[in-house]
């Protein structure tokens, strides 16, 4: 890792408007000072309020019935009890405090499951800042929940209409914002990508998940795990469960992306029907930071899918693209029937209802546990209330193992 | 001399922006023609990439319109191959389509390919001076311009970067935020230029000029040039909203040209300045 320079290997750099390169260096400036040197004791403050705020530390649970089920050892670190519900509130508080201490103004935010912006919403009105967020028309339309939690906080969210309306339209009209406001305005990014010093400050801020969880796995199991497997859609989650973990050449990290339907490209309509950047993508330029992403031949970037709206990005955190490069972190996939079974069965088994996110890396378990060895340690990333009207919807219909019979709430009109 | 800095030699540059292929192939060609017969003197050609992250909604609608229509690099340079234009033509877009050209991994295949078309020079909005080693050779060996943008915020060190990369003309952005014409015209524009005064390139100014009166008081504050963008690439939008034949269409644009060149004419009339030596 070098994260003075910016870049992983081939990845990462600087690659955005010449307008906000000012707002960038100033924005390094102070990730070396504040974060990597607590300067005013940033570091401190921040700790103190993820653990008051945020409800830091979170759980590392044992899953007793997965872990009869496969007989190994599995452990839940459980993110999904973080306020908010979500990962997400560890970079967004981390980077609105930043904000804070930079004194800028206004806090913009791009968001796709709506769990970043809500994050970001939580995290400006405990920190008294205004907050504006960009979300994709039909990630709103399918994270209503979400969309309302943003406005309670008294965020306002900004619909994204271009495109097919997702993320990545959604980071496009936030950095935009950001070229014409950068002078007072911080721009809260969602994960380990954008231009640096975003993924290496980002995985800073969610490093404390492979800190808790790293601790916590030689108190419980009595020793590191074998096996640490989580979701990675831009890999904020990802890059905060592994962190701790890469120089523990033992231990086993799987990232598992969005195979959405299908692995195999439309190339005719310039569509993934998946998220699998690191899977199946090709080095490129997107977003300020030279990565693996989801294009075609021309270098068009390609519409992506996925049942979980957080994992539906072309593009992934250069670190993670480099770690995978060198072998160090293991890509796959599991589809969106594999994750909506991941979803039933923790909900069913564990009583967890997860993120549809988090529920990539149970369906991976679920198939995988033979060779992830006697500890597994799972990222739950998040929970999965944001997902219910979508898991209805999806579940309908499929032929979904383990799922509760869906018709019948909709005659009880039971989830409306 | 290179193409560029003979057309900056006499008297101001008017440099115009449409996004090619917008909104059909055919048409793209013959609105780009009447930029010329209007009185451009370079003209900047977008090839258009999926996420324009330095432009605004009008050049932004003007991408998706000719992706959609099925613009490609490769029809683009054939783009640049059917045009009937004397002027130099400088290449708009963004780094990755540039990276991935050819055998991809790296400009030198887009450039070469650029060259033999009959490009003279580029910007690419998300490419910093920082980042763009690679371009500036590739550039160098195929006798092609590098263009970089100044925007309102560079200062100190960056200023220096840039000049010390920049070649063809320095593009001046006159407000922060992205392109998109506006009714006003930036009283930064003057502080802007103040900043690249003493460098040995035309400094054309770009962002929200979108009239002939704006153009005159670009060139007053000190300008080489102006660049517009989305007043014409309104045009084509409101053309290929109403399903306007594209003769007619080609009219208006030439005429709005005109406005805008003859703005800038006027603007140099009352501004004796001795030119800055030209490399
Ligand atoms: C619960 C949850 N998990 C995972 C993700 C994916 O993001 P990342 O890969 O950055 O962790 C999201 C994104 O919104 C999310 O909400």
């Amino acid at each position: 890792m070098s994260s003075d320079t910016g870049k992983f290997g081939e990845y990462g750099g600087q690659y955005v408007p010449e307008a906000l390169m000012p707002a960038i260096e100033e924005l390094e400036d102070a990730y070396e000072r504040y974060v990597l040197d607590n300067e005013d004791g940033f570091m401190d403050d921040f700790r103190e309020r993820l653990a008051d705020f945020g409800g830091r530390p979170t759980p590392l649970q044992r899953a007793d019935r997965l872990s009869e089920r496969y007989d190994a050892e599995v452990y839940l670190k459980r993110e999904d009890l973080l306020h908010g519900g979500a990962h997400k509130l560890n970079n967004a508080l981390g980077q609105v405090l930043l904000a804070k201490y930079m004194g800028k103004e206004r806090i913009i935010a791009e968001t796709g499951a709506g769990q970043h912006g809500t994050a970001t919403a939580m995290a400006c009105a405990h920190l008294g800042m205004p907050c504006e967020v960009y979300m994709g028309r039909r990630d709103i339309n399918r994270q209503r929940p979400n969309v309302f939690r943003m406005r309670l906080n008294g965020a306002d969210v900004n619909p994204v209409t271009v495109g097919r309306g997702t993320l990545k339209e959604a980071i496009s009209e936030t950095m935009r914002d950001w070229a014409a406001n950068v002078e007072d305005t911080h721009y809260v990014i969602g994960s380990v990508v954008g231009p640096h010093p975003f993924p290496a400050m980002v995985r800073d801020f969610q490093r404390v998940i492979s800190e808790e969880a790293r601790e916590q796995a030689r108190e419980q199991a009595g020793r590191l795990p074998d096996s640490v497997v989580t979701c990675a859609g831009g890999g904020s989650n990802t890059m905060g469960v592994f962190a701790e973990f890469v120089d523990d050449a033992d231990v086993a990290l799987y990232a598992v992306e969005a195979g959405g339907s299908s692995l195999e490209v439309d190339e005719e309509a310039g569509v993934a029907p998946n998220s699998a950047t690191l899977s199946t993508g090709t080095e490129g330029v997107l977003h300020g930071s030279r990565t693996r992403v989801l294009q075609d031949r021309d270098g068009q970037i390609m519409e992506s899918h996925s049942v979980s709206a957080g994992l539906d990005y072309a593009g992934v955190g250069p670190e993670l693209a480099a770690l995978v490069d060198r072998d160090r972190v293991t890509a796959v996939t599991v589809d969106d029937d594999g994750a909506l079974e991941g979803f039933h069965r923790l909900s069913q088994l564990e009583g967890i209802i997860p993120a549809l996110e988090s529920a990539h890396a149970l369906g991976y378990v679920e198939d995988h546990h033979d060779d992830l060895g006697d500890v597994i340690l799972v990222n739950v990333s998040g929970r999965g209330d944001k997902d219910l009207e979508t898991v209805l919807e999806e579940t309908h219909g499929r032929d979904i193992e383990g799922a509760p019979d869906i018709d019948t709430f909709e005659t009880t009109g039971g989830f409306q | 001399m290179s193409r560029i800095a003979e057309a900056f030699a006499d008297g101001p540059a008017f440099v115009p922006y449409l996004a090619a292929g917008d909104p059909d192939y055919e048409s793209s060609l013959a609105y780009v023609e009447a930029l010329e017969r209007g009185g451009a003197d370079v003209i900047e050609l977008g090839l258009p990439f999926s996420e324009p992250i330095a432009e605004g909604p009008t050049i932004q609608s003007a991408i998706v319109r000719a992706l959609e229509a099925g613009m490609t690099p490769t029809r683009y340079f054939e783009f640049v191959e059917d045009l009937d234009v004397d002027v130099p033509l400088v290449c708009m877009t963004y780094y990755n389509l540039i990276y991935q050209f050819g055998e991809g991994g790296g400009p030198a295949d887009f450039v070469r390919r650029a060259a033999e078309a009959g490009v003279d020079g580029f910007v690419v909005p998300d490419l910093p001076a920082e980042e763009a080693g690679p371009l500036r050779e590739a550039c160098d060996e195929h006798g092609c311009e590098l263009i970089f943008i100044v925007a309102p915020t560079t200062k100190g060190e960056r200023l220096e970067r840039i000049m010390s990369q920049v070649s063809g003309y320095v593009y001046v952005q006159a407000r922060l935020g992205t392109t998109g014409a506006r009714a006003d015209l930036s009283d930064r524009t003057a502080e802007s230029l103040e900043r690249v005064a003493d460098w040995d390139v035309p400094k054309a100014v770009g962002f929200g000029i979108s009239t002939g009166d704006h153009a005159q008081r670009v060139i007053e504050a000190g300008a080489d040039g102006v660049i517009v963008g989305s007043a014409l690439v309104d045009i084509v939008a409101t053309g290929a909203e109403r399903g306007d034949p594209a003769v007619t269409v080609a009219s208006k644009l030439e005429g709005k040209a005109r406005e805008l060149k003859e703005g800038a004419l006027r603007g140099a009339s009352g501004n004796e300045r001795p030119h800055p030596e030209r490399t």
